[in-house]
């Protein structure tokens, strides 16, 4: 619906490698990929699929406050994910599910934010740089301009050693492509020619509000005014996210300065569990994109590649198996005790901290024995 | 004892340079704070010294300085940003209440954000709309920052050096009358912690609390009113989150009045929290009602109306003539 003749499509919807003159520099990269990793991806997508509908059922039976889905943009995450190299920093939004497992986030550490029992659920240190979930849109992509300068300046960037010079992913949607913070690290990323790069997954709704009132031009066009060079992406193509975001990552790691990818997906479900898409979606865009489901597309070609059921099978079962262990784990979860309200708010002691942790924990203890 | 006699500008410029010097990770953020040395001087010689890759002349964009400061902050930077004028911090407030404050809680103790936000701010030098104001309390009452503000050079050169040594996001509010005036820079020591307050002159009869460009004219209030034969006692509260009340408590136990001064309009004020909190702490010493002297609650108003809105000494013992006829 929103592809346009710029948009670059490596696998067809059919599941067909596209060979034409703007595929033919990403079609070496693709080739490079062993059956194994091609397999890898798509297992990534069919799992976290499956962990998507439980965290939705989960929400819908009372046991989380929200659920964000990414049901539909599987194939933009994991083929970008996919591209990344571990020394990487990854500045999130707040969907980006796949991506976080795939650095190593235990997906029941998703759910613990969405159950109400954290604001930050793992250390970026322990998740190969996988950074926190921003729910303010587009705050992170400042963060991530500021990670991506100092990579610069600490000269861990741009010296010719791929397996070490890092990068930065900073992720961001169509709806935070209106924001001003986003506005201005394209600014500073291009003042400073920091390692960037920005993908923007354009799943065509913030909540309610259409793509076509954020912007009347193509998004991936906008840096260009930035002095920043955009592609657009079928972001439903595992393939095209994993080659036109390593060949872009490559370029700014190597010091090209700051890049920029518009990944066309759609967000299948709702924005959210509070969300109810029904009030402004018509069916035919959703028939569209069903049509051109991520999945559906990566398993025709894998299966013309020789996978067979088995396969498929396995990773069903794989998908049930977590789902059903998710499900466990969740429910399980400690609630913190009051006390962790005051912890960390700062590094160091803070008066306000200690007087109010004192005066709650006096208070609590007043009412034990008491009665209950 | 070493001292040194210097302007706050210079004594912050000073602060600075050491910081700088005593750790490579500090490094400078603002508009025109390069070969210009900021529109105050305030960084004047240290984009010589040190380099554009540690003194960042920035676009002119709040919320990207403070954003990629946070940024900064996570790769294991310092930053020291300065934002040009109190009345240009809002497109940066975003950033600073809800990244730089909550991201220490957000990350469980997994990360510290070392930022310091430098903020000139206050009246009294008859500039245009938004260069005069006093936004602290929004930041006080933000919860995972630190709010200081120095009342002259000695606590400026060090206090600048300690916000830079913290691990918590600080905002330092500057008070830009005092930028110029001289005083005294024992450079061998601070004399006091970090988030403490101070008592700055002993007295019997009122205590009057003040901080940043309020605690001079707090002095020449007192000064006068020593001639008139009432004693008051000055206290400089230096840090506004947190607040240090034991000397405040210790004083009004002693005086049983309080006066409390501050530039800022007065309602949901610093002010008013110290009021509300001596009336907690202090009850039964109290011999009259606590009273704030501020700014009014309306917009700054153009230069030549500001000496009608700022409080001034004349209003400081106004106020104090009022809580003695209890």
């Amino acid at each position: 619906m929103s592809y346009t003749d710029a948009t670059i499509q490596v696998l067809s919807p059919e599941g067909v490698i596209v060979e034409n003159d703007t595929t033919a520099p990403y079609l070496p990269l693709v080739e490079k990929l062993s059956d194994a990793e091609l397999q890898e991806m798509h297992r990534q997508m069919v799992v976290i699929r499956r962990f998507d509908i439980e965290a939705g059922n989960l929400q819908r039976q009372g046991h989380l406050g929200i659920w964000i889905p990414s049901l539909g943009q599987e194939a933009a995450q994991v083929g970008s994910a996919t591209a990344s190299r571990p020394q990487d920093h990854i500045f999130p939004t707040y969907r980006e599910h796949v991506v976080g497992r795939m650095r190593g986030v235990d997906p029941v550490d998703t759910l613990r934010i969405w159950r109400g029992l954290t604001h930050g659920a793992w250390d970026p240190k322990v998740v190969n740089n996988f950074h926190l979930y921003a729910v303010v849109l587009g705050t992170q992509t400042l963060h991530a301009t500021g990670y991506a300068m100092g990579l610069t300046f600490d000269g861990a960037t741009g010296t010719g050693t791929p397996d070490t010079d890092a990068a930065v992913i900073a992720y961001l949607g169509d709806g935070a492509s209106s924001q001003g913070d986003v506005s201005e690290a394209l600014v500073f990323a291009a003042s400073y020619q920091a390692p960037i790069l920005f993908f923007l997954q354009n799943n065509h709704w913030a909540i309610s509000v259409p793509v076509t009132r954020q912007s009347r031009t193509p998004l991936y066009l906008r840096p260009s005014g930035f002095g920043i060079p955009g592609v657009q992406i079928d972001g439903n193509d595992v393939l095209a996210s994993y080659a036109v975001t390593r060949e872009n990552l490559e370029e700014t790691r190597a010091g090209g300065g700051p890049r920029f990818i518009e990944a066309l997906t759609y967000r299948m479900g709702a924005h959210t569990t509070s969300d109810d898409p029904t009030k402004y979606r018509d069916d035919a865009e959703l028939d569209f994109w069903t049509r051109h489901d991520p999945i559906a597309r990566f398993e025709a070609f894998l299966r013309a590649k020789g996978a067979g059921d088995d396969f498929f099978d396995s990773l069903t079962q794989e998908g049930e198996d977590l789902a059903a262990d998710v499900r466990a784990r969740t429910l399980a979860l400690p609630v913190p005790s009051s006390s962790a309200m005051f912890e960390h708010v700062y590094s160091e002691a803070h008066t306000l901290m200690q007087e109010q942790a004192a005066w709650l924990a006096a208070y609590e203890a007043s009412f034990e024995g008491g009665a209950a | 004892m070493t001292i040194e006699t210097l302007s706050m500008a210079k004594a912050i410029n000073n602060g600075l340079r050491a910081a700088m010097k005593a750790d490579e990770k500090v490094i400078l953020m603002g508009e025109d704070i390069g070969p210009l040395g900021g529109v105050f001087r305030v960084t004047e010689g240290l984009h010589a010294e040190f380099g554009g890759n540690r003194v960042l002349d920035t676009p002119l964009a709040e919320s990207g300085i403070v954003g990629t400061a946070i940024g900064l902050a996570m790769r294991g930077y310092r930053p020291v940003c300065e934002i040009q004028f109190d009345g240009f911090i809002f497109p940066a407030f975003d950033q600073i209440v809800t990244q730089l404050a909550k991201l220490t809680a957000r990350h469980q103790g997994h990360q510290t954000f070392p930022v310091v936000i430098r903020v000139p701010f206050g009246g009294h030098i008859g500039a245009v709309e938004h260069h005069q104001e006093s936004p602290e309390a929004y930041f006080a009452h933000t919860a995972g920052l630190r709010v200081i503000s120095p009342s002259n050079p000695h606590d400026a050169y060090w206090m600048i050096q300690e916000a830079i040594a913290s691990n918590d996001p600080i905002m330092f509010f500057e008070p830009k009358s005092r930028y110029w005036p001289k005083g005294e820079v024992d450079l061998s020591a601070s004399g006091s912690p970090t988030y403490s307050s101070r008592v700055v002159r002993e007295g019997t009869g009122v205590t009057l609390v003040a901080y940043g460009p309020m605690v001079s004219m707090a002095l020449q209030a007192a000064e006068l009113a020593a001639e008139e034969g009432t004693s008051i006692e000055v206290i400089d509260l230096r840090s506004l989150s947190p607040i240090d009340y034991a000397p405040v408590v210790a004083s009004v136990q002693k005086t049983g009045r309080l006066v409390v001064a501050s530039e800022a309009p007065g309602n949901v004020s610093i002010a008013s929290e110290v009021a509300a909190t001596l009336a907690e702490r202090a009850f039964y010493s109290l011999e009259a009602p606590v009273l704030r002297v501020s700014g009014f609650d309306t917009p700054f108003p153009p230069a030549k109306l500001e000496a009608n809105y700022l409080p001034d000494v004349d209003r400081i013992l106004e106020a104090v003539d009022r809580s003695l006829a209890y």
